[in-house]
C-alpha cells in the first residue's frame, strides 16, 4: 500500500476511533469520557468522508458531536453522585475476556478467506451521490416510508424523554 | 484505495471496545457512552460495505446507515431520560441498584 494522503487520512482516523474508544471505557472521570467520545465520534466522521459519504459525515458531527455529546455532558452534569463510586468497573477480568475473543472472532471473519472469499481490494468507481440519497428518501419506490416512520419515531423518542424525565413535583 | 478488510478491521475493534465498556463499567452513563461506540462501529460496517459494492448506486446501505443514526439519537434521549429518572428515585447511577423488578 502507498503512502498518499487517503493512506495517511485513515491512519489518523483510525487512532483518533480507537484512541477515543479507549479513553471512553477507561477513564475514571466521565467528563472526559465525554471528551474522548467526541473524539471517537470525530474519527467516525472522517470514515464516513474516505468512503464518499460526506452527507453522512456531516450529520454524524451534527447530530453526534454537536447533540448526543452534548446530551451525555448534561446527564454526567444532573447525576454527580452523592456516593462517588470509587471502582470503575464491575467483572472486569470476565468482560475483558469475551471482548477479546469476539474480537479475536471478529478478526479472522474479516481477515480469512473462509467465509465467502470475495475481498474487494478495489471500490467502484461510480458512487451514489447525496442528490441521489435525498431523491431516494422521497421516492415512492425509495424509501419514503421508512423516511416518515423515522419522525414518527423522533416525535415518539422526544415525548417520551420529556415525559420519563419530567420532575413529578413541579 | 483502502481495501475493505482495514475498516471492517477497525469498526471490529471499536465494536470490541464497546462491548467491553458495556458489560464492565459501573456507571450507566458510561454504559450508554459504550452503546454509542458500537453503534458507530456498526455504521462503520454497513457504509464501507455499501462502497466496496458493485451495487453502491442503489443506496440501501447509505440509508440504513442514515437510519442507524436517528436510532441512535432516540435511543440516546430516552436513555438519558431514563438514567435520570432512575437517579432521581435512587440516587444512584449503577445499574445494579435499579433492581425493584425483580425477582
Amino acid at each position: 500500500m502507498e503512502l498518499n494522503a487517503i493512506t495517511i487520512g485513515f491512519a489518523i482516523f483510525t487512532i483518533l476511533t480507537l484512541g477515543g474508544g479507549i479513553g471512553v471505557v477507561t477513564t475514571r472521570n466521565l467528563f472526559q469520557g465525554t471528551i474522548w467520545l467526541m473524539m471517537s465520534l470525530f474519527g467516525v466522521a472522517g470514515y464516513m468522508v474516505l468512503l464518499s459519504a460526506p452527507f453522512l459525515a456531516a450529520v454524524q458531527i451534527l447530530v453526534y458531536i454537536g447533540a448526543i455529546a452534548i446530551l451525555i455532558t448534561f446527564a454526567v452534569m444532573l447525576t454527580r453522585s452523592v456516593t462517588r463510586i470509587r471502582e470503575r468497573y464491575i467483572r472486569t477480568l470476565p468482560s475483558l475476556i469475551a471482548a477479546l475473543v469476539l474480537f479475536l472472532i471478529l478478526i479472522a471473519g474479516v481477515t480469512l478467506p473462509a467465509f465467502g472469499g470475495q475481498n474487494p481490494d478495489t471500490a467502484p468507481a461510480i458512487v451514489a451521490t447525496t442528490t441521489d440519497f435525498g431523491k431516494a428518501l422521497v421516492d415512492g419506490s425509495g424509501y419514503v416510508v421508512p423516511f416518515m416512520l423515522a419522525s414518527l419515531l423522533l416525535t415518539a423518542a422526544m415525548i417520551g424523554a420529556i415525559f420519563i424525565a419530567r420532575d413529578e413535583e413541579a | 484505495m483502502i481495501p475493505l478488510w482495514m475498516y471492517l478491521a477497525a469498526a471490529a475493534g471499536l465494536f470490541s471496545i464497546g462491548v467491553f465498556g458495556v458489560l464492565a463499567r459501573r456507571n450507566a452513563v458510561a454504559v450508554l457512552m459504550s452503546v454509542e461506540l458500537m453503534l458507530n462501529a456498526v455504521n462503520i460496517n454497513l457504509i464501507a460495505f455499501w462502497r466496496y459494492s458493485e451495487t453502491s448506486g442503489l443506496l440501501s446501505g447509505y440509508a440504513f446507515a442514515a437510519f442507524v443514526l436517528i436510532i441512535a439519537a432516540a435511543e440516546a434521549a430516552v436513555g438519558l431520560a431514563i438514567i435520570i429518572s432512575v437517579y432521581r428515585n435512587r440516587r444512584s447511577v449503577i445499574p445494579e441498584e435499579a433492581d425493584t423488578l425483580k425477582g
